[in-house]
């Protein structure tokens, strides 16, 4: 690893003055650290995010759950409270990884990465989460946009996650034999009025929301009406692990998977 | 005392592993110590036009940079394959020249070719970036069907041909064949692995420049063989100036059998620099360059009869030896496969004819089982294959072409001395409850799964004997084991063994063989191993021979003790030798209570002055100390054998597939420590259901090794495996005197066929090769709906 110089600012403005192009936030360093091991990245600035007392925690309040971005996801996996409110979130973060990474891994790091088989942005897309910046605030769908690729500007710091609750939701994960990521991962959420949301992951660059797949649940919140729904391999992720048409119908698959757990 | 062989003794090193106590290579820190990092080729197939090093050299830190020009320079001579395999038209095999650093060729991604010597590691590693290498890129040989159709990679080595070999009469197979009712034809692949061992390979090298002795620390199977060619090929130093000691080693699976181009190039460096070097190799190093495993394709033929006997074998193979011949890399395709092709059945004619050919890839070597898996595996999926097209349960099949009679004449070599492969596959049948798999298939197609079972029995030839056999087989040294035991004038004994332990626990089996021969309390006795300044010259541990081999060489060497004792004990006692019986660690007048124990002759031994009445305790001739070593070759190899059954469950949705339950009914003649055999069938089971299911390591057409970490390559997992139903037959051995087997291996080797028929037989006979992954089986399923649905 080459040298560089660790920061551990002890609020947001603070870190966020001391970025710079050569820099990298650490919030569980479960993919920075890594990277900067193999020399796959070099940075002259490592900003540690996580003695920001105030990144961090689950607030649920109503028909909103809150997540600080350096929450890590053993928190989020046995949380009480979101365990009540939205069982599948806390479910999904119990399948990342193992206990190391998820004893470290933060849901900040997980979205601002984007990782294309990561499990979180699935969520954040379903459950018509807003994440907000020390800027702005930006809805789940605009903010992934494309292999590791995410709409936060350099400087911009994750606060938090804001998650609307579902009347019924649950997360289907087909992992990877050997990193168990997603070789694809359908979240389901249905909320009051029926409208139902389908999101994938693991599928193309970013986790993205399936129209098709979610029109037809919104209609009839049956395994059956998946059957009908054309899924193209067209677009579709392959490598050794999962050819295109492979992950197609598995889309359908796990979609039923997760109806019929909901 | 009871004894101990036999008896589930806790194992003495588990304290010190388990506290982490134990000392391995990348522990040992030396003053005054350099960091060593190797610059690879990035390229499968390159010439090195120029290396340029200047600006390296120049860099932080850095104490030198040496390349294969140097080393070429002071003549150091390179890595070598240990058995010399000659081809069926009588030629001998053609192997490369294999410089520790390569000088004008790479020829895998990860062979090296410049060392970088520095104080600090990342200092080492900034200047490797700063190395300029200019390669001229070559089409890389990967695609081992076309081998030999390919580019030659090495001069003079025509077709990437290392040999053409052949065991076995073809006229006789032709014979056969033309009489059968029936031919069975198989093509299958046997998936390249990737060793795996917890820990990576290492070395750390002290040169003293006033004794001019090298010590090399290194993670090593056997110390001694690599401190032998490092000597007499790579002619580093005298065997006299080079001692080698293998610490604890985590675990080596036949990857650290060989000596590697690291040791010897530190061990020169060494002395070069005139400084200590430590080398630790990263995770992606040991993808990359530690020697792999399998690799083969075979096109496999066996003759019945309509009722089911079996005529003639036939086993053309393709082996890849990857870009270099190394120490085992030659005979795990010949005689540790060919001859085991025929499994444990009356064959009455056979042969296996395999090629062995160079690729840009890694060099492959002998992996846990080493060839007998891939024997095992085309056996065995050929005779289930025949059991289908005949229409005959795959238990009758095998039951009806086993050997009855011991010892039997094996088709290809060997004479296998016991065995009762009925009794086996009927206990395996029993344990497993084969007869109530219909209503457990049933039960899941209730669910809508698929369940499939999958029978397995084998044989293999481990410890691998007598050296006038090997030797006559082209190997390069004999393989036999060495021990001596000491006897301290205090009573404790001390064994020096040329076995080697990484895993295997000898500290405390051989303890117990000990013990019981001596009489002494186990936790008087030590196993000291692995360093060849200790003891004296050892052939270390692969092949499950410590001990059938290692292990005897210490009864042997007790046996010796026990008979100095005698002698002495008789001129203590006044009796003759005749009249003193040697029991429990006492040597006992018949019929009187007058006895000495060992401990005593031994300290009597040492202090052979006036005592008490005696004038002298030592007989004339004999000379003072208790100390005897033994040289063991035994008369043949050992052949355990076994029984496995495994029920898997398929998801056809996903293809998904469960392994449920396992079954392994194994004959190890006598078992010593039943935790630990049941810990090395655990262990080999793992990696052989590993590769049925899970592993694979992949090259992409221009050489690149695309599953070089563990994103990609799919080690199996707790998880992945169901709780092993474990039972054991036992025929003695009639080779050595414990009636021992080995038994390391054996899982690797039976359980890769007992899945794959498994979930052949799941998938109502659809072939598919391993590993048997999501989406192959998943295919497999619709293909099966697809004939289902047009047939109804
Ligand atoms: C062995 C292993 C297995 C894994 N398995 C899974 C899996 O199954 N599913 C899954 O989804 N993931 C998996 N992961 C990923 C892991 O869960 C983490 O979520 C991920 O590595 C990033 O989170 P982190 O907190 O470690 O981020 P870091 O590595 O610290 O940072 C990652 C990136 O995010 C940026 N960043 C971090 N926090 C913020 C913030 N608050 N604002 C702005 N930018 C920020 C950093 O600058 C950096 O660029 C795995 C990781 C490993 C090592």
């Amino acid at each position: 690893m080459k040298t560089f110089d660790y920061h551990s600012p002890k609020d947001v403005k603070e870190a966020s003055k001391l970025s710079s192009s050569k820099s990298v936030f650490l919030a569980g360093g479960m993919t920075t650290i890594p990277s900067m091991k193999l020399g796959l990245a070099t940075y002259k600035d490592v900003i540690n995010l996580k003695g920001i007392k105030k990144l961090s925690g689950i607030k649920v309040s109503g028909k909103i759950v809150k997540i600080g971005a350096t929450t890590q996801h053993a928190e989020v996996a046995k949380s009480k409270e979101l365990k009540k409110a939205i069982p599948s979130l806390a479910a999904l973060a119990e399948g990342i990884g193992d206990p190391q990474v998820r004893n470290r891994g933060t849901i900040g790091g997980s979205i601002a990465n984007n990782d294309p088989a990561a499990d979180y942005p699935s969520a954040c897309i379903a459950l018509n989460a807003v994440i907000h910046t020390n800027n702005r605030s930006i809805n789940a769908e605009t903010f992934f946009k494309g292999m590791y690729e995410t709409s936060l500007k350099s400087g911009e710091i994750i606060e938090s996650i804001e998650f609307e609750v579902p009347s019924k939701s649950n997360y289907q994960k087909l992992p990877n034999p050997a990193s168990r990521y997603a070789v694809i991962g359908v979240y389901v959420a249905r909320f009051k009025g029926d409208n139902v949301n389908v999101a994938i992951t693991g599928a193309k660059s970013c986790a993205y929301l399936d129209k098709n797949l979610s029109d037809a649940l919104s209609k009839d919140f049956s395994t059956s009406s998946i059957n009908n729904v054309n899924i193209s391999s067209k677009g579709i992720n392959s490598d050794i692990h999962a050819s295109a048409n492979y992950r197609a119908n598995m889309i359908k698959v796990y979609a039923k998977k997760a109806v019929e757990a909901c | 005392m009871a004894s101990l062989v036999g008896s589930r003794v806790e194992r003495k090193e588990d304290k010190r592993f388990l506290t982490g106590k134990g000392r391995y290579t990348a522990d040992i820190n030396i003053v005054n110590q350099t960091y060593a990092i190797f610059i690879r080729s990035p390229h499968a197939r390159a010439k090195i036009k120029k290396i340029d090093t200047s600006k390296a050299l120049k860099s932080s830190g850095v104490v030198d940079i040496l390349t294969g020009e140097h080393i070429a320079k002071d003549k150091i001579g390179g890595l070598i394959a240990g058995w010399a395999i000659r081809s069926e038209d009588g030629s001998e095999m053609k192997c490369p020249a294999n410089p520790p650093l390569a000088k004008d060729n790479v020829n895998f991604v990860g062979d090296p070719l410049a060392v970088v010597l520095a104080e600090s590691l990342d200092e080492a590693k900034e200047a490797a970036d700063l190395v300029k290498i200019d390669y001229k890129i070559l089409e890389a040989v990967t695609n081992l069907e076309k081998t030999m159709e390919s580019d030659a990679i090495h001069d003079g080595i025509d077709k990437n041909l290392c040999y053409d070999w052949l065991l076995g009469d073809r006229q006789k197979v032709k014979e056969a064949f033309d009489k059968a009712d029936k031919i069975i034809k198989l093509d299958i692949t046997n998936n390249r692995l990737i060793p795996n061992a917890m820990e990576p390979r290492a070395c750390v090298i002290d040169y003293n420049t006033a004794s001019e002795e090298i010590t090399c620390y290194t993670t090593s199977q056997n110390p001694h063989l690599s401190r032998l060619i490092m000597s007499a090929f790579g002619g580093v130093a005298p065997e006299n100036k080079l001692r080698v000691v293998a610490p604890d080693v985590g675990g080596g699976f036949g990857s650290k059998i060989n000596l590697y181009n690291e040791e010897i190039v530190c061990s020169w460096a060494s002395k070069k620099i005139e400084r200590p070097i430590k080398w630790v190799a990263e995770r992606t190093e040991s993808f990359l360059t530690d020697t792999h495993g399998r690799d083969h394709i075979t096109h496999a033929e066996l003759a019945v009869t309509n009722d089911g006997k079996f005529l003639g074998f036939k086993n053309e193979t393709i082996a890849n030896l990857g870009a270099y011949a190394r120490v085992f890399g030659t005979v795990t395709p010949t005689y540790l496969f060919g001859p085991c092709a025929t499994g444990v059945y009356v064959m009455p004619a056979a042969y296996s004819n395999v090629k062995a050919v160079y690729t840009n890839t890694a060099p492959v070597d002998a992996y846990r089982g080493a060839g007998r898996p891939e024997a095992t595996y085309t056996i065995e999926r050929i005779v289930d294959k025949a059991a289908i097209e005949l229409g005959i349960d795959p238990i009758e099949i095998r039951m009806k072409n086993f050997p009855t009679e011991f010892p039997f004449k094996q088709t290809l070599v060997h004479q296998i001395d016991s065995g009762d492969y009925v009794a086996g596959l009927n206990k395996a049948k029993e344990m497993s409850d084969y007869d109530g798999f219909v209503a457990r298939k049933k039960e899941s197609e209730s669910r809508g799964k698929l369940r499939g079972i999958g029978v397995t029995t084998y044989f293999e030839a481990c410890g691998i004997a007598p050296s006038p056999v090997v030797m006559m087989l082209g190997c390069g040294v004999g393989l036999w084991e060495s021990a001596e035991v000491r006897f301290n004038p205090t009573g404790q004994v001390t064994i020096y063994t040329g076995s080697h332990s990484h895993g295997q626990s000898h500290q405390t089996t051989f303890a117990q063989i000990a013990a019981d021969e001596l009489g002494v309390p186990i936790e008087n006795i030590d196993i000291v191993h692995g360093d060849t300044d200790k003891g004296t010259f050892g052939m270390g541990t692969y092949g499950s021979r410590s001990l059938t081999v290692g292990g005897i060489a210490i009864v042997n060497a007790c046996k010796k003790i026990v008979a100095k004792g005698k002698r002495i004990a008789a001129k203590m006692l006044e009796v003759s030798e005749d009249e003193i019986d040697f029991s429990n660690g006492e040597y006992v007048v018949a019929k009187s209570n007058k006895k000495k124990t060992i401990g005593e002759v031994a300290f009597a031994s040492y202090l052979p002055g006036v005592r008490d009445e005696v004038k002298s305790p030592l007989p004339e001739g004999d000379e003072p100390g208790l100390i005897e070593s033994s040289f063991f070759d035994p008369a043949n190899f050992s052949f355990p054998a076994g029984s496995h059954i495994a029920e898997v469950e398929i998801d056809p949705e996903t293809g998904n597939v469960k392994l449920d339950k396992y079954t392994a009914v194994d004959d190890f003649g006598t078992i010593v420590n039943p935790i630990i055999v049941e810990g090395q069938v655990h262990g080999g089971l793992a990696q052989g259901i590993g590769q049925a299911l899970t592993e694979n390591a992949q090259y992409d057409d221009t050489g690149q090794l695309i599953t070089a970490s563990y994103m990609d390559y799919t080690m199996p997992r707790a998880d992945n495996f169901p709780e092993f139903n474990l039972g054991f037959t036992c025929t003695k051995a009639t080779t050595n005197p414990l009636g021992v087997k080995g038994c390391g291996e054996a899982g690797a080797i039976a359980a890769p066929p007992t899945v794959m028929n498994a979930v052949i037989n799941a998938l109502g006979g659809r072939e598919i090769d391993m590993p048997a992954t999501a989406e192959k089986v998943w295919e497999a399923c619709n293909e099966m709906k697809k004939t289902n649905s047009e047939a109804a």
